[in-house]
């Protein structure tokens, strides 16, 4: 048995959204001060919804796959629904990851919700 | 790779295992086919087998200088460091003798024995080692009191390869009156060893570590010193190791580690060259570090940290690449932490995140190393690339480490 499943295999190899929005209207960046992993997403919102979203990772292959599938997620998908978006539906999207790497997943929610913070510090509107 | 394996791998992964030497495989399957009995049996049978392994335990014997009856086989390195600490326990505990001297950079089935007997009430020193990953004599010296029942140093390192100062350790304790036991799995069959002139007390060796099987090590305990046992149950191995013994196994280690004492000059050299020209390659890449001593290590081992990066990721991606290797990252680990060796060299959690272990064998080439210093290079280059750690290192908001 293969250490990851095919799916996040793919997203660690070919990321999708990878790198840097320089106009960005939100980043959130977020670490696991424990395991030392660091996630940053930038993201585009055009009429209260994700136009664009990229993102940087610090991290092993299942947090480099978290980011990437998370950005697939809420791509297009309006700040309210974006705001629901857990760990759980990430690790799920990627057809599991082992339980030692759930906190990827976790990584990948906080910096999405770190991104909707600073949206909503920067504009006063909110996500919920 | 050599050898007739169909995988196109370039495999720098040696320290986690080796690939059997094709002597040591034809000598497993010899005994297989033709030595079948159990050594306890006394019909002819059993008898031959017996003296497979007899015969294997006078050749190991005679590589590290030792007696054939201060040869145990164990089921491999970590059950040797389990019973030599055991050993040295029982006896300390019988003169009220209960604390043991250590360094921060053992294996955990060294590290992890300990931390059980500290539970029972042992006290343990942990010895700190050098940037360059080496223990300082003078520490073990100083760190030996009257109630100190054990020394235990390892003799290289597994992670920075590291060779520690074994016969200087080895005459202290001598002096002191106290036993000293060296994880040696890393060293057998790679090194030199003389238990006698080194002043070894107990010594861990495993088989795999130099072409030999897996699930068969052994432990070298000086004569005079009363081994404790961790299996009963049988009379084998003097009373002190029950269960019927792999026969193939240890004829194959035996094999194996004469071979590896045949070559270990030549292949010394040759490794030692191959070793430097890798770590000349890897140095190329700006913000990397070797750890460990460049000098006093094993001819074999070669260990970077690359600020920016993470250790998981980079490996999977020379795996992609058909490179075989390892790293002391957190993410690795199955744990949170990373490698204890690298924290002990002073490397920050940041930079052991990303550290890289290359071992090489005697099968190593030059073009294979090439490839690997170059897919290192465009990999670690790639993973930097969407690193906002390596973006803030760059953007002067985090100061380089390396």
């Amino acid at each position: 048995m293969a250490l990851y499943s095919e799916k996040v295999m793919d997203h660690f190899r070919n990321p999708r959204n990878v790198g840097v929005i320089e106009d960005a209207d939100a980043v959130g960046e977020v670490g696991n001060a424990k395991c030392g992993d660091i996630m940053k997403m930038y993201l585009k919102i055009d009429n209260d919804t994700v136009s664009d979203v990229k993102f940087e990772t610090f991290g092993c292959g299942s947090a480099i796959a978290s980011s990437s599938m998370a950005t697939e997620l809420i791509k297009g998908k309006p700040l309210s629904e974006v705001r629901k978006l857990t760990n759980k539906a990430v690790a799920e999207a990627l057809d599991g990851l082992p339980d030692y790497k759930m906190h990827c997943s976790v990584l990948a929610e906080e910096a999405i919700h770190a991104a909707l913070d600073d949206y909503e510090s920067r504009t006063g509107k909110k996500t919920e | 790779m050599k050898g007739g394996t169909k995988l196109d791998k370039i495999y720098l992964d040696n320290a986690a295992t080796t690939k059997m030497s094709e002597a040591a495989i034809k000598e497993m399957t010899r005994c297989m086919n033709d030595y079948y009995g159990n050594p306890s049996s006394l019909y002819t049978v059993g008898q031959q087998a017996k003296e497979i392994i007899e015969k294997a335990r006078e050749e190991i014997a005679g590589v590290i200088n030792a007696s054939p009856k201060e040869i145990y086989f164990t089921s491999g390195g970590s059950e040797a460091d389990n019973q030599a600490i055991i050993t040295a326990a029982a006896i300390g505990k019988r003169k009220g003798k209960m604390h043991i001297v250590t360094s921060a950079i053992e294996h955990h089935a060294v590290l992890h024995a300990l931390r059980r007997l500290k539970n029972e009430g042992f006290e343990i020193t942990e010895l700190p080692v050098s940037k360059e990953g080496i223990v300082n004599k003078e520490d073990v010296k100083k760190a030996i009191r009257d109630d100190t029942c054990l020394v235990t140093v390892m003799y290289a390192n597994n992670e920075i390869g590291t060779l520690q100062p074994v016969s200087e350790i080895g005459a202290i304790c001598k002096e002191k009156g106290v036993l000293f036991h060296t994880d040696a799995v890393q060293a057998v069959g790679h090194v030199p060893i003389d238990v006698k002139a080194e002043n070894i007390d107990m010594l861990s060796a495993s088989a795999h570590k130099f072409h030999g099987p897996k699930g068969i090590g052994f432990l070298y305990v000086r004569k005079g010193i009363i081994v404790s046992n961790l299996i009963e149950g049988g009379a084998q191995e003097r009373g002190k190791r029950a269960g019927t013994e792999n026969v193939p196994a240890i004829s194959a280690m035996a094999v194996a580690l004469k071979e590896a004492e045949a070559g270990m000059k030549e292949n010394a050299k040759k490794l030692t060259a191959l070793r430097d020209y890798l770590i000349k390659g890897l140095s190329g890449i700006p913000h990397s570090a070797l750890n460990g001593d460049a000098k006093k290590r094993l001819p074999s081992n070669v260990n970077f940290c690359f600020e920016g990066i993470e250790g998981e990721s980079l490996l999977l991606l020379l795996d992609d690449k058909g490179i075989c290797a390892s790293s002391g990252s957190a993410c690795t680990s199955g744990s949170l932490d990373p490698s204890h060796v690298l924290l002990a060299i002073g490397r920050v959690h940041d930079v052991a995140h990303g550290s890289l272990r290359l071992s090489l064998s005697e099968e190593t080439t030059k073009e294979e190393l090439d490839a690997a210093i170059k897919a290192v290079k465009e990999t670690v280059e790639y993973l930097r690339g969407f690193s906002p750690v390596w973006r803030d290192l760059n953007a002067g908001k985090l100061q380089f480490i390396l």
